[in-house]
């Protein structure tokens, strides 16, 4: 730099070199700091809502910090220890990943054989394509509420149906494979056909001569479908994968709905508490936010492991 | 499911945890000079009037109210901005049911017996008073209203069992949780199909509030394992549990209505407010049906009620004070009783005409407020609550109960419920 450039002598005293004129200064700084300004919101928003919230969580997870506590007093890693061996940490993790598996799984099987009917030529093709998209429009609340009356232990219809055909009556509060059918189900009717609008988009957009070529080669429609539609759809199966996974390991509306009662408990011996669930019991009943905190880290943890996890796999899977 | 949860709550956590909080800070001075007084109410306090009328007496105070419709957020609000430092109205209301966790945090709020005006002895039931204390007797809120104890009972159903059914022949069988369970196995035997009591917490809890010692001793330690009252109400409640006396419907749930609709269960404890769920739960269809008489098992008992406290980040907190100590003086809580029915915790106020005279339609024309003001004089003492007694109740005792009902053995459930109630007082 300039510094190690020996000073030459213009025959002139060392003056102060003359300002650049006022609207060359500021011409010169649009140039140099108005990218930074454009690019600026989305960066200041993400940290102020989301980088900032994510750091100061982790921060917040090392106290033992009670709301309203004088003191929060700092603990190291304690809460993470207690939280590895909390047994109902562990329930409430396998509870979502049961509820999880329950409801993507089904749910984007079906996601795509739906996009493949509509994907046909139907008669009134835009009609049941926005008939699809119904169960997303409706209010997740109201419609949680109504799931929970239909999976009602005592009078709700469900288990009079059952009965009809003879299969005995179902505690869905109590039992937990019941209970997570029944959370399941309300996640399946809602996001189904929200993910088959997603894949019936990527399928239209699949060049039609590769069908054409295939057609020429006597390829059925199965194989056709096995051989170009999924290889084709990869990337957003991939995409509809992630956010369900992600959406999936956060499960928390239903579950906490679901309790009649009204508590954040998820059953009477947590037979349906989510992690998200037991996060927000230790902060808002419990008090207890440094302990709720350890229990964000370690799923924001967990969504990007099987995240990470299912990306890899769907890759190798849909080749 | 795809909201985000996570950020939300982190960022409710947040704001929470730092002091720059989302509230709009303790109110000060308007303008021209007068006073502002926040005052944070939830549900129904009837005090709207009162604000008016206090405002025409002191031109130098302006009253704001801040309602939420649920006691739930109302609280979950008021432990957030304590913690927060700043936020909270001069006035807050404080339901019964939180009353631990603001016992807890009591340093927080002003000593109303130091800050407040003289108020005369004895304006509010000893009980009352007595609950809001704390150990080194600071007094740190002001008692508007109560819910004291009846017994709710369906008249047809009771004479379809045989016993009797007039508000008078009743009383021997809630003389005692013994005769009353002892009522209740004659009762499940006469008629089929239907319980005794909606679920076991909502009679476990009636009982427990009346020991002398609960879940923490006078020096906040958990005796619930060496409490011997307590594990011989868990046995009584599932005892008759196991003879079918539960109709196994969790208190508010969408089936405990369906169960009022239905007649599923012939007895419920009654708080003075439980009437009008009752009527609306039940419907008019099962109009002079249901009756209530003053009587309850072991005397007497509350459930619900409030108390209007002063946070010490009030910075009017004298002012504040003041206008609390108005509102709940006996002529005030009267009106408030007129306006929405929320029955006065005053001894002068339980003897007040209006309420005497009034009476409910739904429960065949019972007089109503006098029943109740008999049963609020029966309840002795309120008892010792530990920091952590209302989770403990809450999250811990009734949602095992539940399993219980739901076919979980009793015994283990009750490890499940010390184990849990140790985890929780942690």
């Amino acid at each position: 730099m300039t510094a190690t450039l020996s000073k030459v002598d213009r025959g002139r005293a060392q003056e102060a070199r003359p300002r650049p004129p006022r609207r060359y200064r500021l011409s010169n700084l649009d140039t140099k700091v108005s990218p930074y300004l454009f690019v600026a919101p989305f960066f200041v928003l993400f940290g102020a809502i989301g980088l900032f919230p994510l750091l100061y969580t982790a921060y917040v997870s090392l106290f033992d910090w009670e709301v309203g506590a004088d003191e929060p007093l700092f603990i190291g890693l304690e809460n993470y220890r207690t939280l590895f061996e909390d047994d109902q940490f562990w329930n409430a993790l396998f509870n979502t990943f049961s509820i999880f598996l329950l409801s993507s799984a089904p749910q984007i099987v079906v996601a795509v054989l739906i996009a493949a009917l509509l994907n046909a030529n139907l008669r009134a093709r835009t009609g049941w394509r926005m008939g699809v998209l119904l169960p997303y429009v409706a209010s997740l609340v109201a419609l949680t509420i109504i799931f929970g009356n239909l999976f009602g232990p005592q009078y709700g219809l469900v288990n009079d149906v059952l009965g009809i055909i003879g299969i005995d009556p179902i505690d869905w509060q109590a039992s937990t494979f019941g209970s997570h059918v029944a959370i399941a189900s309300m996640v399946n009717w809602r996001w189904t056909g929200y993910n088959a609008l997603i894949i019936l988009a990527a399928m239209q957009a699949i060049p039609r001569d590769v069908y054409e070529a295939a057609l020429v080669d006597g390829a059925s429609a199965l194989r056709q479908f096995f051989s170009i539609t999924l290889p084709m759809l990869k990337p957003t199966l991939i995409f509809v994968i992630i956010t369900t996974t992600i959406g999936g390991l956060q499960i928390f509306t239903e579950p906490k709905l679901f309790e009649p009662s009204g508590g954040s408990g998820g059953g009477t011996e947590h037979q349906y508490q989510t992690v998200v669930l037991y996060l927000y019991q230790s902060a808002f009943q419990g008090l207890d936010l440094g302990y709720a905190s350890a229990i964000a880290w370690v799923l924001f943890m967990i969504v990007i492991a099987v995240a990470a996890l299912n990306f890899f796999i769907t890759r190798r899977a849909v080749r | 499911m795809r909201h985000r949860w996570i950020s939300v709550l982190i960022c409710a956590a947040v704001s929470a945890a730092a002091t720059t909080a989302c509230g709009t800070g303790g109110a000060s001075q308007t303008a021209d000079g007068n006073t502002e007084l926040t005052i944070a109410t939830f549900n129904e306090f009837g005090y709207e009037e009162l604000f008016k009328e206090y405002e025409a007496a002191h031109p130098d105070v302006k009253i704001t109210q801040r309602k939420t419709g649920q006691g739930q957020p109302h609280h979950q609000n008021l432990f957030t901005k304590l913690g927060a430092g700043s936020g909270l109205a001069d006035i807050e209301g404080v339901e019964e049911g939180y009353l631990s966790q603001v016992m807890s945090k009591a340093s927080q709020f002003n000593d109303l017996k130091e800050i407040g005006p003289k108020i005369e002895d004895g304006r509010w039931l000893d009980w009352k008073t007595q609950a809001m204390t704390t150990k080194d007797g600071k007094l740190i809120g002001y008692g508007t209203d109560i819910g004291p104890l009846a017994m709710c009972y369906r008249k047809d159903l009771f004479a379809q069992a045989g016993l009797p059914s007039d508000p008078e022949g009743v009383k021997a069988l809630f003389a005692t949780w013994d005769s009353y369970f002892a009522a209740g196995d004659q009762f499940v035997a006469k008629v089929p199909g239907v319980a005794w009591f909606d679920s076991a917490a909502q009679v476990y809890n009636a009982m427990h509030n009346q020991l002398e010692t609960g879940y923490y001793d006078k020096s906040d330690k958990l005796v619930v394992d060496t409490n011997s009252d307590i594990k011989s109400n868990w046995t009584a409640v599932t005892g008759a549990v196991a003879k079918g006396q539960s109709a196994r419907l969790g208190a508010f749930s969408n089936e405990w209505n369906t169960g009022f609709k239905l007649g599923k269960f012939a007895t419920k404890t009654c708080p003075s407010w439980m009437l009008g769920v009752v009527e609306t739960q039940a419907g008019p269809e099962n109009k002079d049906k249901w009756a209530v008489t003053d009587a309850f098992p072991n005397g007497g008992g509350n459930w619900g009620g409030s108390y209007l406290s002063v946070p010490k980040q009030s910075k009017n907190a004298k002012k504040a004070a003041e206008l609390a100590a108005w509102l709940t003086a006996p002529e005030q809580q009267i009106k408030a009783f007129k306006a929405k029915g929320t029955f006065p915790s005053q001894t002068k106020a339980l003897e007040a005409p209006e309420l005497l005279e009034q009476t409910n339609a739904y429960f065949g024309g019972v007089k109503a407020g006098e029943l109740f003001a008999t049963q609020a004089k029966k309840i002795k003492a309120a008892q010792y609550k530990g920091p952590a007694d209302g989770q403990i109740q809450e999250t811990v005792f009734s949602p095992a109960l539940q399993s219980v009902e739901q076919g979980k053995n009793a015994d283990e459930a009750w490890t499940t419920a010390v184990e849990g109630a140790k985890k929780a007082a942690k």
